[in-house]
């Protein structure tokens, strides 16, 4: 197994490397491709973990007051019962710990640490101590946060967007992820920043901004966000832990009453406070989220259809603009905070306008499919389905975006639908494209191209089971955050017996990803063994760096970069492709 | 393989990695006191007429002031340290390190007298919401205080053994924590005002 | 170390010394004006401009961002004008729902 590779880089300036012991290679490794694999795997168990939590909310939701199989043992108590209070841990929690210890570690820790200097030709981040710090600042985060669902009281149960004057008196549990979100924005921090220097400072002689693969740009944009919107959120979590620590009334308004009792505080405070802090960061957020996606699939699609992405620069416009944009149109998540006329205007027209950059990048990849040799490896069919899905999630946007709409759809399952298909057959299709498209690069070994195809093709026709049932739920006015999934309203009933179909959606969308679990240890050891360059690539973590890249220091040779990311299929070249840093076409 | 522009400027962008590394940081600090003065302003603007406490009724003006002085005083000397080592002084850059030390020292004893003074009379935190704003804001600063302190303290201390084989870095690494000591004194400049005399 | 690279040396520390008494002399001030009577509004903007001038000459001279590159500017820019949606937008959205009432 080949994780590591032995082979030390002899730089001209190599004086003083020395061997490391197990504890300095392995874990406190200080080796942007060591942690990436440690952000990556870590990520992947909370990814499983948070996904089970759902299997169990499902449950709730399609048989509520029904003892669940299995975990049900666990839950002597209740007598395997889910109780609305579970199930608001489950909720608040699963949304949690996908956004904040899964996803976004997965799509910026692991995919941007491990591949970003590779493609800018870098022997390393330009931080590598911050690098291992941010790794062990997010572990720190995720024990806090699983921990608390053994606090007094049990986890968070606010929800994952943590509102007050609810979360101000919630039990202990939602203290311990006021700690762990400190913990985890600081990893973020520091990672974002790293990333930043990196990527203007450390590009390798030729590799000009316009000649950058469009995957660093997107981590470039997405950096840029998680530096500058984090610290809102940091300042909310401050806020909170002083209102249930210290007894203030930030988030506590005058004359609060709960459980028939005067609430003994100062008051004077504005629970819409928290929400104005906490959606500065959560909307920018969401497009650290996708926006990783966007380069994976434009990276895989550029290889797999054998011609230059069609409409790079306009990509590159469009991920700057939507950047910039992103950071004022987090209102739109207040609409129905009894906010005036005003500022509801001025955030439907940012909030429509974003959507614009959007469509040009998903445009711009549909049209690099026209004229294409497409070859239809796993990480394409992931790369293609993640076209129409994105599409799916962000039309159902629109109608939230725009207040008279969203009065209808907020809250509603409407939403949880909406962002469900944009994270979930969006962002997490992308991952997994970007899984069986890069690790060939970091074992020297390829998954199984079958079980590649098992996993994928039940795994898209369930996610849609789940998520689009609730695009209905929603329209017929189906709450969210509701343990029993609308069973106790009238107007639900019409669209209850989606429930069943969608749980069980659920529960075979789990079965779908045992191939791929398994598929992924196996093929560590048991792959089919590959050169550097197995998919014919033009980047340079593919052309100029062997597989694995070699421990310190990547490349044998910093590489040269004569032209830019895609240059496939030149007319007159010998091959096909035209690596980066190749003077002359073949 | 050692990573590139470390000491030396990238020649396209003219700066060295920390030094971008450090403004970076420095721009999300922004963000994060300005979400608390944000906080602030949202507070006061929202408070009913009559009911938002002044900082004059609870705070001991001259001995902010003191701490005022005490802090731009530091910064000048933290930029003197780092003026000496381009000088090549190294005798003048400990001088002026450890004064930097000491007015972050004198700063803490000022701030511990009031936060002392007003828990002995209680006032707290949670007694009314300018107290909470008030805490919470020169807390978080009083922290990033002892963070640039221990830093400063290493560079003084252990730190400074860097000097004799690889000088300019080392003047870099002091430049850079000079940066972010001038920052925190900048934050105070403007807290001062907002919470003692508005 | 080069004469001129001393000489600049030397007149950057004249600099901080005299922006030092400038600050000494603005803390002073805003002290004092703060003893006047004057509605809140004017007292804010009185304090800010001169806040908002040490903190310049604290940038300008001790951070040398008069003398900094593109890229440090560019990121100041992007950071002050988010900075600014920070600040304004919370309250303007406070005030836009109170003229409701």
């Amino acid at each position: 197994m080949a994780l590591v590779d032995e082979r030390v880089a002899h730089g001209h300036a190599d004086a003083h490397h020395h061997e490391l012991g197990f504890w300095q290679k392995y874990v406190f490794s200080q080796d942007h491709k060591v942690i990436g694999i440690q952000y990556g795997f870590t990520a992947l168990c909370f990814l499983l973990f948070g996904f089970s939590l759902m299997m169990m909310m499902r449950w709730s939701i399609a048989y509520p007051n029904t003892p669940i199989p299995l975990v049900g043992k666990l839950l002597k108590a209740s007598g395997g019962i889910i109780v609305p209070e579970l199930y608001n841990q489950l909720g608040a929690m699963h949304g949690t710990i996908m956004v904040f210890l899964g996803i976004v570690p997965l799509a910026v820790g692991a995919f941007g640490n491990y591949i970003v200097p590779l493609q800018i030709g870098a022997p390393d981040m330009a931080f590598p101590k911050l690098n291992m710090a941010s790794y062990w600042s997010y572990f720190i985060g995720g024990v806090i946060m699983l921990s608390s669902f053994f606090a007094p009281g049990g986890a968070a149960q606010s929800g994952w967007t943590s509102y007050p004057p609810l979360s101000d008196i919630a039990p202990t549990g939602q203290t311990m992820w006021l700690f762990g979100m400190l913990f985890l924005i600081i990893s973020s921090v520091l990672g974002s920043m790293n990333f930043l220097v990196t990527i203007i400072q450390l590009r390798a002689p030729g590799l000009t901004w316009m000649r950058l693969p469009f995957f660093v740009w997107a981590q470039f944009v997405t950096s840029f966000l998680l530096l500058l919107a984090f610290p809102a959120l940091q300042a909310a979590a401050v806020l909170q832990m002083m209102d249930r620590l210290a007894g203030t009334s930030f988030f506590l308004p005058s004359g609060l009453v709960v459980s028939g009792q005067q609430l003994q505080v100062a008051g004077g405070g504005s629970p819409l406070l928290w929400q104005h802090l906490f959606w500065f960061l959560a909307h920018p957020e969401v497009y650290v989220l996708i926006l990783p996606a966007f380069g994976i699939v434009a990276e895989v699609i550029a290889n797999n259809t054998r011609k230059p992405l069609w409409g790079y620069r306009s990509m590159v416009y469009a991920v700057t603009f939507l950047g910039f944009m992103s950071f004022i149109v987090w209102a739109h998540h207040m609409f129905m905070t009894g906010m005036g006329t005003v500022m509801s205007t001025f955030f439907q027209t940012t909030t429509m306008i974003i959507s614009i950059p959007s469509v040009i990048v998903l445009t711009a990849l549909i049209i690099s499919l026209w004229g294409a040799s497409i070859r239809f490896t796993v990480p394409m069919l992931f790369a293609l389905a993640f076209l129409p899905m994105f599409a799916i999630g962000g039309l159902t946007g629109l109608p939230l975006g725009l207040a008279p709409s969203d009065i209808h759809l907020h809250d509603t399952y409407y939403v949880i639908g909406h962002f469900h298909y944009v994270v979930a057959p969006g962002t997490i299709f992308a991952m997994f494209a970007g899984i069986y498209y890069w690790f060939p690069k970091l074992t020297g070994r390829k998954m199984s191209e079958l079980l590649g195809k098992i996993h994928f093709w039940p795994s898209f026709l369930f996610i849609n089971g789940i998520f689009f049932p609730m695009l209905i739920q929603g329209l017929a006015g189906v709450q969210r955050r509701l343990y029993d999934g609308g069973a106790s309203y009238s107007h639900a009933q019409p669209v209850l017996h989606w429930n069943a179909f969608m749980s069980v959606s659920a529960w075979l969308l789990g079965l779908a990803q045992i191939p791929f679990i398994f598929n992924l240890f196996w093929s560590i050891w048991k792959g089919a063994k590959v050169g550097a360059n197995p998919w014919d690539a033009t980047t340079l973590e593919w052309a100029a760096a062997p597989s694995p890249p070699i421990a310190h220091g990547n490349f044998v040779e910093i590489p040269t970069v004569h032209r830019g990311p895609y240059d496939y299929s030149l007319p007159g070249a010998a091959t096909d492709f035209t690596p980066q840093h190749q003077l002359q076409e073949a | 393989m050692e990573i590139p522009y470390t000491v030396e400027a990238r020649p396209d962008t003219g700066v060295f990695n920390a030094k971008l590394g450090v403004w970076l940081f420095l721009a999300s600090e922004v963000m994060l006191f300005g979400a608390l003065f944000s906080s602030y302003v949202l507070l006061r603007t929202g408070a009913p007429a009559g009911t938002w406490h002044h900082g004059r009724e609870f705070l001991n003006v001259p001995l902010a002031t003191l701490n005022t002085i005490i802090l731009i005083a530091s910064s000048v000397t933290m930029v003197m340290s780092w003026a000496s080592l381009k000088l090549n002084d190294f005798k003048k850059y400990r001088i002026y390190m450890g004064l930097t030390l000491l007015a972050g020292v004198g700063f803490l004893i000022v701030k511990g007298f009031e936060y002392g003074h007003k828990f002995e009379v209680g006032l707290l935190p949670k007694t009314n919401t300018f107290l909470a704003i008030y805490f919470t804001l020169t807390g978080l600063h009083g922290l990033h205080v002892i963070g640039g302190m221990i830093v400063n303290g290493y560079f003084l201390g252990p730190g400074a053994k860097l000097f004799k084989t690889q000088p300019e870095r080392f003047t870099n690494r002091v430049e850079v924590a000079g940066l972010y000591w001038h920052f925190v004194d900048l934050v105070w400049i403007f807290l001062f005002p907002t919470l003692y005399l508005l | 170390m080069s004469a001129s690279d001393a000489e600049s040396i030397r007149k950057q520390t004249r600099a901080y010394v005299v922006v030092f008494v400038t600050l000494m002399v603005m803390t002073i001030l805003t002290v004092a004006v703060s003893y006047f009577h004057m509605p809140v509004g004017l007292a804010i903007l009185v304090a800010l401009v001169i806040a908002s001038f040490k903190g310049s000459l604290v940038a300008a001279v001790f951070m040398h961002l008069s003398h900094e590159r593109k890229l440090i500017y560019w990121v100041l820019l992007l950071t002050v004008i988010f900075f600014v949606a920070l600040m304004a937008i919370p309250s303007l959205s406070q005030w836009d729902q109170r003229m409701l009432r």
